[in-house]
């Protein structure tokens, strides 16, 4: 069961998620691409609770570490602390943003493919990334809430469950898509991407978008 | 509290969607900004943006037009993206826009942008994205730091100035230089720590979950010792949002949607989200949403209401976006400035 959290990346989207994981009862380890010290001032405001770390300790010390750095910088996250690690995949490839990324662009894969191959030996599962971080701290809702939205998550199954309770604590319904190859039914281009879902809804998408590809 | 405006041009649609000229949309921005100024609105920022729907690529060129054409309005590039720009061109652009104002009337607001499409249209790698940043804003600084024409600067993605003059300096000394921040921490911290004024470009969410953010900049602010002195008062924060001014209410939503909905399918498009949503529109643009479309009180009142979180100095909106009809937006300026503004401003002494 996962009681800490650590965040890799305290930019918008780790902050986002570490107040809502703060929100949801965790404790909550976060680090930036430094020593703890330059982001001690931003955690103590903006994610108040949260213990700042470096990287490494931040891998070493948590249940679930999630990877939310710009996608052009994950290879800055040394994979040998994140082996035998619960990782949680929150990054897109987002041309806009990111500009061309060869090895995303040119690869018919999933992204999260491709990062789970960098981050060899960590049971690496994707989730979090089809909602806007500015969604996930206004959206959650308790479990049996009308308006409730779920959230896709894809990955080795034993994985998965471990971080669909995490989700469910968020706020969310969890709907698990299957293994890590199914998390391109989430990301940009496919329907489920930075829409709003109930669990029913995005459980047809995704069906839907298993049989297209089996069509394929 | 100063009321605003900002762009980044908004080429018009024909009846059947299809655009009309960029020209026309950079006449139409420097019409508005005419109207805005003679309206009595105390601020117009122009932002740096290079797609056909939105053309104001040069916001000095605009801005040293408009500024001879305006008697009061405060002008500024929000934002110049100083990453892929020359800090010594976009200084000196400004700076001559400033003298044609009569001084005193020009801003600068540095950003990085939130597309990267600068990068391949200048010929810079988006792998120096950071240091570009930090580099060219440290130029910029430096420049119009210098107490005299004669600047001498290095660094690494720019050739060395060693005592070359930079000329025209500001008719006050300096400009005003602020830094833009769509909400990342680091970048709140780093406004502070300069001891520049911040500009929030606030798109979606619940403004007033900005507010750690302030207090983080204003922290920031005082452990750098920029907030005692003549230095203080750069401590300060605006506020950028989606936003039109109509008669009514529903007048306003009415008139504001269709170009949100254009704008959202082409993000959509280039980011790979889905069909835009009315209804998440319609909550938007309702308290405490992000968008601040609506009669006058309603968007005075919401003004006023983020103020008592962020306790920002300016609010400025944008509201033409995805082909709004050029109407709708001068009639939304000239009510922001008649009719917002003094309502701010006894809401705001009334507390």
């Amino acid at each position: 069961m996962v009681t800490t959290i650590g965040i890799l990346g305290a930019g918008r989207v780790g902050s986002a998620i570490a107040r809502t994981a703060l929100e949801a009862g965790y404790a909550l380890h976060i680090a930036g691409s430094g020593p703890a010290a330059d982001i001690q001032l931003i955690v103590d405001i903006v994610t108040p609770g949260a213990v700042a770390m470096t990287a490494a300790e931040v891998a070493a010390t948590s249940d679930l570490v999630v990877l939310a750095v710009p996608m052009h910088k994950f290879r800055s996250v040394d994979p040998a602390t994140l082996a035998g690690r619960l990782v949680l995949d929150t990054m897109n490839y987002w041309q806009p943003i990111d500009g061309q990324l060869d090895e995303f662009a040119g690869d018919p894969r999933g992204s999260s493919e491709v990062v789970a191959e960098y981050f060899a030996g960590a049971r690496l599962v994707k989730t979090l990334n089809h909602i806007g971080y500015h969604d996930l701290e206004t959206d959650a809702r308790p479990a049996g809430a009308d308006d409730r939205h779920a959230l896709a998550i894809a990955g080795d199954a034993d994985a998965a469950s471990v971080v669909a309770e995490v989700i469910e604590r968020f706020g969310f319904d969890a709907v698990y898509a299957g293994p890590l190859e199914a998390g391109v039914a989430f990301e940009p281009g496919s329907p489920v991407f930075g829409g709003r879902h109930t669990a029913a809804e995005l459980t047809a998408e995704l069906e839907l978008a298993a049989r297209e590809t089996e069509a394929a | 509290m100063e009321i605003g405006a900002y762009s980044f041009g908004d080429t018009p649609l024909n009846p059947d969607g299809s655009p009309r000229s960029t020209a026309e949309g950079i006449r139409n921005l420097f019409d508005a900004i005419v109207v805005a100024d003679r309206a009595g609105l105390d601020y117009f920022g122009i932002g740096e943006h290079h797609t056909v729907s939105m053309p104001a690529s040069s916001p000095g060129a605009v801005i040293a037009a408009a500024a001879a054409a305006t008697s009061q309005i405060i002008l500024g590039s929000a934002a110049s993206i100083i990453s892929t720009d020359d800090p010594v061109r976009v200084f000196q652009q400004l700076a001559t826009a400033d003298a044609i104002s009569g001084g005193g009337r020009v801003e600068i607001t540095a950003g990085r942008g939130s597309s990267v499409e600068t990068f391949p249209l200048f010929g810079y790698d988006l792998a120096d994205y950071d240091r570009l940043y930090a580099e060219k804003l440290d130029l910029l600084m430096t420049i119009n730091n210098s107490p005299t024409e004669t600047v001498s600067w290095s660094g690494t993605v720019r050739p060395t100035l060693d005592e070359l003059a930079v000329v025209p300096r500001p008719f006050a000394g300096r400009l005003p230089i602020w830094l833009a921040t769509g909400g990342n921490a680091a970048s709140s911290a780093r406004a502070g720590k300069l001891g520049l004024p911040v500009s929030y470009g606030i798109i979606g969410g619940e403004p007033h979950r900005f507010k750690p953010l302030t207090e983080l900049y204003r922290r920031s602010a005082a452990q750098a010792g920029h907030t005692e002195g003549v230095d203080a008062e750069n401590i300060k924060v605006s506020v950028a949002t989606f936003g039109l001014v109509a008669p009514t209410k529903q007048e306003a939503l009415d008139r504001f949607y269709p170009g949100w909905h254009n704008l959202n399918v082409e993000m959509g498009r280039l980011r790979g989200w889905g069909a835009p949503d009315r209804r998440q529109y319609l909550a938007q643009s309702h308290a405490p949403g992000a968008y601040y479309v609506g009669d006058p009180d309603d968007v005075a009142e919401r003004i006023v209401h983020l103020h008592g979180y962020l306790g920002h100095m300016r609010h400025f909106l944008q509201g033409d976006l995805g082909g709004l009809p050029h109407e709708h937006l001068l009639e939304s300026l000239t009510l922001l400035a008649t009719e917002v503004k003094p309502r701010v401003a006894r809401l705001l002494a009334a507390k």
